[in-house]
């Protein structure tokens, strides 16, 4: 018994010990004034934990050592006592109280969104984010950029594995950002840990939370909420820049979108809508049909050889620009600008053996977006 | 003790039903028929444990595929919608088809023998009780081989991602969970019925083992939840098959309402996978310390009061839906009050052991891990509980490490030391000590190298429900994994004392535990197939 006791707790010291080299093992204290409250809470509590385990354990492992009947130990006859029993009913309630005060202070100034100084709206999309800085005319999507071949093992395993984008979340530090969360799809819950913010982003809901960013740095943080098939492959990453050199991305951002908004009016080149599109379609279509256009049916209907597809021109444009209701495909009205979306649809007209010659004009879709919005 | 002599079962009984299949007047059918048409509630007990043991084997399979595909970071083995199936069936197999089945069997088998009633009030719906669970499971695994696959959404199955969003087999999930529903209703007004008319004259309720208490609120529990998932799953039916809007935020539904119908079932669902377990370590720490359960009217009342409050705390799985403040403390509070009584609880079975004279025999040994692991699982809950920390917490591996220490190394063990401590009585003889303790050993080392990990994994910001994660939980994950299958095939030992239990091993007499007082070791073991054909009469102690 003896013996076999030494050889488990050795297995287990055996099993965690390398685990101590790890990196991180507990909760972020974060760089926001209320990830660090949060940090704390959490401290507190566990703390108080620790201390009932080592009070009431204590007195368990004492009764299973002293009292066992090997060493001779007779049972007594009581059954109650009003004493103890009234004490640990009250006491825990006193601790409980001793708890609850600060989390509430907490959770109040965790739910005050007033005077914030820019807004931010998220939705979550299968399987991306899109932020849209409200009343600035910039928005983008955030897509996962760990190639697929580290996923799958074909090429070692960068330092940020599954926690990259190719375009982060750029904020600015010491200002109060309030972000709105909604969803085109499914519920999804987005999360950095550093910010300590953590909200649902719920279709049909428009959530609220905020942040002050303490110290510019990159923080990383991935969809907590189930949504499907690549959940685990949703990262988020903020970018927190000192004030001057987020106004200063913020120009060009903007300057960026009016080059954009005047490409709408111009002729396209048939190769460089397959450009755009193949661009597109990698970092919005793919992730549901799948890379060679080949779909996950039944869900996610292939695009290569869809005869509904290169029948229905009408119908193809539609489907992208006002999503199928009841079914997987959100509307990408407001998701893409008129470019991307005839570059998109050129390019699904045309790629994998969709011979099908069609090209489709920005200025096309934006006249159609146009007449749907009266 | 001598001044709590219980009336010797007169020999007729005894005797004439023992080991009898047949008994006088009428031929009962053997094989397989025999097994379909009991209404024996012993019977009916094997079955639901057998189902249970054959189920927690499936589910743990499912458990190992999850834990071997996420042993190293990148996909090896399943790729994504597979892997979210396994999560999926795992949660409901285990929830719906291991841990509940496994408490109404051991109700089955104990309560009769535990109020001296001589079988279930309502034995042929007992029979089809347990006959719908077989039929609703096997439509349930089915899905997996569907096109589009099975479930994939998780077990708590939030909508949209359930309904517009779900393989086309999720109509065949909802049938299932609507047999497997039906079966637990019925099972519990059963049960109701049997504690509620059948005790044996003189037992008061005040009287009646902790177990017949426990099981008696977990019934009405399931009676008062189990039509609300029968609700929200309907309402999922409408949505997918119907063209109605419930869930669907495009057609004006609302997604957060699933989640609140879902709560309202699923929190006190939780409690009805442990109230039972309170139950069974409340018979046994009594018998092995060789001292009368501490506390017993508080031990009640906490019960009582853990069941009421399960009713006004749903809304803490949903503290990051967007809740108004004082929604959120409202839930925060009621959330935190459940410590109380439960902390009353195990400040009782400690209380117990003091000063008792104790024997670490299997029973106690599966009993006393339960005492510190459940509590382990309480104190996450607590912090869980505590709202602005659950910001941080919410949906990661710390909320995993947090309800499967409440149901694995909690109720999981509980029902292993139930089977451990009546398996003299069902069958007659003890089970293998050395193989017990193996099988204890093994189990307590597995199950926290699984399981404690996650602890830091999700502090450190591992999100729930991933096939495959950034590097730094990399070390966590692999030592979960090891403990998984340490845990999981372990149980093999568990199976093997049952069956040498079975065929052989040292007799047990009719009260096979020096400590034991409650009426069911009044009879012979094994106990024969009718007992208390005519009601003992009950001596109460001074409660």
């Amino acid at each position: 018994m003896r013996t076999s006791f030494v050889w488990v707790v050795g297995l287990i010291i055996a099993l965690v010990a390398p685990l101590a080299m790890a990196n991180p093992w507990n909760m972020p204290r974060g760089v926001t004034d209320v990830s660090g409250e949060i940090f704390s809470l959490h401290m507190i509590i566990f703390w108080i934990c620790v201390a009932i385990v080592v009070v009431v354990f204590g007195v368990m492992f004492y009764a299973l050592f002293r009292f066992r009947r090997s060493k001779g130990a007779e049972a007594a006859n009581f059954h109650e006592n009003t004493t103890v029993e009234v004490l640990w009913t009250v006491i825990p309630m006193l601790i409980l109280i001793a708890m609850a005060v600060p989390a509430t202070a907490t959770l109040k100034q965790m739910y005050d969104v007033s005077d914030a100084e820019l807004d931010v709206m998220i939705t979550g999309q299968q399987w991306r984010w899109r932020y849209e800085y409200l009343g600035e005319d910039v928005a983008f999507t955030s897509n996962l950029s760990t190639p697929r071949t580290q996923i799958s093992g074909e090429e070692a395993k960068g330092e940020n594995y599954l926690l990259e984008v190719d375009e982060p979340l750029v904020l600015p530090v010491n200002r109060k950002v309030r972000f709105l969360l909604t969803s085109d799809d499914v519920i999804h819950s987005w999360w950095v840990p550093d910010l300590a913010v953590k909200q649902d982003a719920i279709p049909g809901f428009v959530n609220e939370n905020w942040v002050r960013i303490n110290e510019p740095g990159i923080y990383r943080g991935q969809c907590a909420e189930l949504c499907g098939i690549d959940h685990g492959f949703m990262p988020i990453v903020v970018e927190a820049m000192e004030e001057e050199a987020f106004d200063t991305w913020m120009e060009e951002r903007k300057a960026a979108a009016e080059q954009e908004a005047m490409g709408v009016g111009r002729e396209w080149e048939f190769a460089e809508l397959m450009e755009r599109g193949e661009s597109v379609y990698g970092s919005i279509c793919a992730s549901c049909h799948q890379a060679e256009g080949q779909g996950a049916p039944p869900t996610f209907p292939a695009l290569a050889g869809n005869q509904a597809l290169l029948d229905e021109p009408e119908r193809h444009i539609s489907t992208v620009i006002d999503g199928v209701s009841g079914a997987a495909m959100p509307a990408f009205r407001n998701t893409l600008n008129a470019v991307e979306i005839a570059a998109v649809i050129t390019y699904e007209r045309n790629a994998w053996g969709n011979e099908t010659g069609d090209s489709m004009q920005p200025s096309e879709i934006a006249e159609r977006i146009a007449d749907q919005g009266e | 003790m001598a001044s709590h002599l219980l009336p010797k079962p007169t020999p007729q009984h005894s005797t004439a039903t023992a080991g009898g299949m047949a008994e006088a007047g009428h031929a009962r059918p053997r094989g397989l028929l025999r097994w379909l048409t009991t209404t024996n509630h012993k019977e009916i007990g094997t079955l639901y444990l057998l189902f249970s043991l054959t189920m927690f084997f499936i589910g743990g399979i499912f458990a190992l595929v999850v834990r071997a595909e996420l042993f190293q970071p990148g996909l090896q083995l399943v790729q994504p919608e597979f892997f979210n199936q396994m999560t999926t069936m795992h949660g409901l197999i285990m929830v719906f088809g291991a841990i509940m089945p496994a408490f109404v069997g051991l109700a089955n088998w104990m309560v009769p023998l535990q109020i001296g009633a001589p079988d279930m009030a309502l034995p042929r719906l007992n029979n089809f009780s347990f006959w719908l669970l077989p039929i609703g499971f096997t439509l349930l695994l089915s899905t997996l081989l569907m096109p589009g696959g099975g479930p994939n959404f998780g077990w708590t199955f939030y909508a949209p991602l359930s309904t517009i969003y779900a393989p086309p087999s999720t109509t065949f999930f909802i049938l299932s969970i609507h047999i497997a529903g039906i079966s637990s209703i019925l099972g519990a007004i059963n049960i109701i019925a049997t504690i509620l008319n059948l005790r044996a004259p003189g037992m008061r309720l005040m009287d009646m083992p902790l177990f017949v208490w426990t099981w008696l609120i977990t019934a009405f529990l399931l009676i008062a939840v189990m039509p609300v998932l029968a609700g929200v799953v309907t309402m999922m039916l409408m949505d997918i098959n119907f063209g109605t809007s419930f869930f669907n935020a495009a057609g004006g539904g609302d997604p957060v309402l699933f989640q609140h119908l879902f709560w309202f079932f699923g929190h006190p669902e939780v409690y009805i996978m442990i109230l039972p377990a309170f139950g069974i370590v409340s018979a046994i720490i009594p018998t092995f310390a060789r001292k009368r359960l501490f506390g017993y009217p508080s031990m009640v009342y906490a019960t009582a009061a853990i069941a009421l409050l399960s009713f006004l705390v749903w809304a803490h799985h949903m503290f990051l839906v967007g809740l108004p403040l004082v929604a959120e403390i409202f839930f925060m509070y009621t959330t935190m009050l459940i410590a109380v009584p439960t902390g009353v609880k195990i400040f009782n079975w400690i209380a117990t052991l003091y000063r008792g004279s104790i024997t670490f025999d299997p029973p106690m040994l599966f009993a006393l891990a339960f005492v510190v692991q459940f509590t382990i699982g309480g104190f996450s809950g607590l912090m869980l509980a505590i709202a602005p920390a659950d910001f941080q917490y919410h949906d990661t591996y710390f909320v995993v490490a947090h309800f499967h220490y409440v149901l694995v190394p909690g109720a999981l063990f509980a029902i292993l030391a139930g089977a451990y401590y009546w398996l003299p009585k069902w069958t007659g003889h003890y089970p293998n000590v050395k193989l017990s303790q193996w099988h204890f050993w093994l189990s307590v080392v597995g199950v926290n190298l699984t399981f404690f990990p996650m602890h830091f994994s999700g502090l450190a910001g591992m999100p729930r429900r991933i096939p495959d994660y950034a590097l730094q939980f990399a070390d966590f994950n692999m030592v979960s994994t090891l403990g998984s299958f340490m845990f999981g095939f372990s149980q093999l030992v568990f199976v093997l004392v049952v069956i040498k239990c079975v065929r052989g091993g040292e007799k047990a007499p009719a009260k096979a535990w020096e400590g034991a007082e409650d009426l069911e070791w009044s009879v012979p073991s094994p106990a024969p197939l009718h007992t208390f054909e005519t009601p003992p009469t009950f001596k109460h102690q001074s409660h």
